[in-house]
């Protein structure tokens, strides 16, 4: 309906010899989460520079709220928050402080300032630790306070550069919740993220990037359509026995297993029943694996499938949902 | 045009039209205030910043006094070595000062502070503003503690408060045009260290090839015509008028005007450096 809250057409950012945008498309619809899902130095972060008006963009355009982030930047810094990946908040200040300086250097007014300051450490589990330097705070409190200062001016779009990355599960999904429920209040959100799980349980679209150009654009459930919902791994002993184990495979499931050198790799919709199947045929050949995990699938997944080449940076070790030896 | 913002935005209006420089500069005024508040916080809140550029110039105080005064002093005629050299260490102070607006706008670059401060709907200048304003401030409290730690070694003034005072400003208002140099210095390397170490090879020959501390006659005469024209020399040669009296308007002036030169050509170079860096 009407006009987008996000508008990027054709958006390209060259640094020197180096292409880190090329050629970028997508729209945001207003009050969603749109998720842009890729490897480090994709160009996720400097989709969100050029958007929050850090970077100006070597060509195309981008529009927030339909205002060129170049020739409108100084409109455009006040319709937006942005949360980075390094928590930009200042160690020597306590969290309340942090709060009130962006609330000031937001225009917010004095009267509003302190109760929306009070009201955002409540919200974000930060009440008691309120009045200490930045400091003294664990990773996960810092990174919570650096989304609850892009938060004080009420931004109507949001922009989260990997707001998990390093968190534990816990505040993960303490921080899920809290983007949840700003987008029920009508806040839009564009997120960069390296988990697939991530980019699925918050973004109703998801554009993958790689090396600068959008590989994908599609729902989460699409991407992950191919993928199963559930990845089962099998390391064999040795090579051989992985052919075999993927011969076998083969035959009692229907479709061939990914192999590389000793792992096969078996996306599936019914994980555990497969699991079970898997581990019959083997033990009819008389295989056993070394291992077995039972996992989502990842953006290295999702790369495989789209792509047929892995991400070209190592991924941060995503939860696995279960793990083990049989 | 209306933007269809899923809900409406509070604090969104219109930015002050280009004419309108009032309104920018209070601007910059607001949020540069807003920066410096950050800024002194945190001074007060990591003391052994405070404590050692405080320390610094109550060594060379104490240094010069006592170890080199002796030498000096023959040379000054009537006036006694720690009347000299109190004006001095004051412009002296003033100058190391100002390495700590690049180490301070280095540091916020590294933390990823600076990112965020581009992000906000704030003036282009206040980063700056609020960093130099920060400085000054501190200058003050530091200059005020070395008058102290004259008066009790000696120093005393010659030629009425309001004179002296008048120097002090002189002094505040170099530290601050000299501040603007450092906060170019410390957007272009864009980390402390390299700050810091970049600093100190300007600022070394600044202070030592000066009037600061000794008269320049003894001097090399190239040395002397570089020592005598700059303006840390200036600025020492005009205080010292001011505190021990003597016609002063000339230095006074060159020395103004030297600030004056500084912050016309660094603070817009700065806020070019401001708007570039990431």
């Amino acid at each position: 309906m009407g006009q987008p809250a996000i508008r990027v057409e054709g958006l390209s950012k060259r640094f020197g010899s180096l292409t880190a945008l090329d050629q970028v498309d997508f729209d945001v619809p207003p009050g969603t989460v749109f998720g842009l899902l890729g490897p480090n130095g994709a160009g996720k972060s400097t989709t969100i520079r050029i958007l929050t008006t850090i970077l100006r963009p070597s060509g195309g355009r981008a529009e927030v709220l339909g205002h060129d982030v170049v020739r409108e930047a100084s409109l455009v810094r006040r319709l937006i928050g942005l949360a980075g990946q390094f928590a930009a908040v200042d160690p020597n200040l306590t969290g309340r402080e942090n709060l009130r300086l962006i609330g000031r250097l937001t225009q917010v007014t004095r009267r509003r300032i302190r109760p929306r300051a009070a009201e955002l450490l409540d919200r974000f589990d930060l009440a008691g630790a309120a009045d200490r330097p930045v400091r003294t705070y664990s990773g996960g409190m810092r990174r919570r306070l650096d989304v609850a200062a892009a938060l004080v001016p009420e931004p109507p779009v949001l922009f989260l550069d990997e707001p998990t990355t390093g968190l534990d599960p816990q505040s993960r999904s303490a921080l899920w919740e809290l983007i949840r429920e700003l987008v029920n209040d009508g806040t839009t959100v564009l997120l960069t993220t390296q988990y697939l799980e991530e980019a699925d349980r918050l973004a109703s679209r998801v554009v993958v990037v790689d090396e600068g150009r959008i590989i994908a654009d599609d729902t989460p459930a699409a991407l992950k359509s191919g993928l199963g919902d559930t990845v089962i791994e099998l390391t064999m002993p040795d090579e051989d026995a992985a052919v075999r184990a993927a011969a076998a495979a083969t035959g009692g499931l229907g479709e061939p297993p990914q192999r590389e050198g000793p792992l096969l790799r078996v996306a599936s919709r019914d994980g555990s029943g497969v699991l079970f199947d898997l581990l019959r045929l083997l033990d009819a050949e008389g295989l056993v694996p070394r291992s077995v995990a039972v996992r989502e699938p990842s953006l290295d997944d999702v790369f495989l499938a789209l792509t047929g080449h892995r991400t070209r940076s190592p991924e941060p070790a995503a939860p696995a949902t279960q793990a083990g030896t049989p | 045009m209306t933007a269809t913002a899923a809900r409406p935005y509070p604090s969104a209006r219109r930015p002050p039209g280009p004419a309108r420089l009032w309104l920018r500069l209070s601007a910059v005024a607001r949020d540069g205030l807003a920066v410096a508040w950050r800024n002194l916080i945190a001074l007060r809140r990591v003391p052994r910043l405070l404590v050692f550029s405080t320390i610094q110039p109550l060594v060379f105080v104490l240094m010069f006094r006592y170890v080199f005064g002796g030498v000096v002093e023959p040379a000054l005629g009537p006036v006694s070595y720690v009347d000299f050299l109190i004006p001095g260490i004051f412009v002296q102070t003033a100058v190391f000062g100002s390495m700590n607006t690049a180490i301070g706008l280095a540091t916020d670059m590294q933390t990823g502070l600076m990112e965020r401060f581009r992000s906000l709907p704030m003036a282009r200048s206040a980063v700056l503003v609020g960093r130099t304003a920060a400085d000054l401030a501190r200058n003050v409290f530091v200059v005020a503690l070395m008058t102290a730690v004259g008066f009790a070694i000696g120093f005393r003034i010659h030629a009425g408060v309001l004179s002296f005072l008048g120097g002090v400003l002189l002094v505040l208002a170099f530290g601050f045009a000299m501040s603007w140099i450092f906060a170019v210095v410390g957007l272009a390397v864009g980390d402390p260290e390299t700050a810091q170490a970049a600093a100190f090879p300007v600022l070394a020959p600044l202070v030592f090839a000066s009037s600061a501390f000794v008269p320049v006659d003894t001097m090399p005469g190239w040395l002397q015509a570089f020592a005598a024209h700059q303006p840390v020399s200036k600025t020492a040669e005009a205080v010292r008028v001011l505190v021990l009296g003597g016609p002063a308007t000339s230095a006074v002036w060159q020395s103004l005007a030297w600030d004056a030169g500084i912050i016309a050509v660094f603070a817009p170079l700065g806020v070019w450096f401001y708007r570039r860096a990431v």
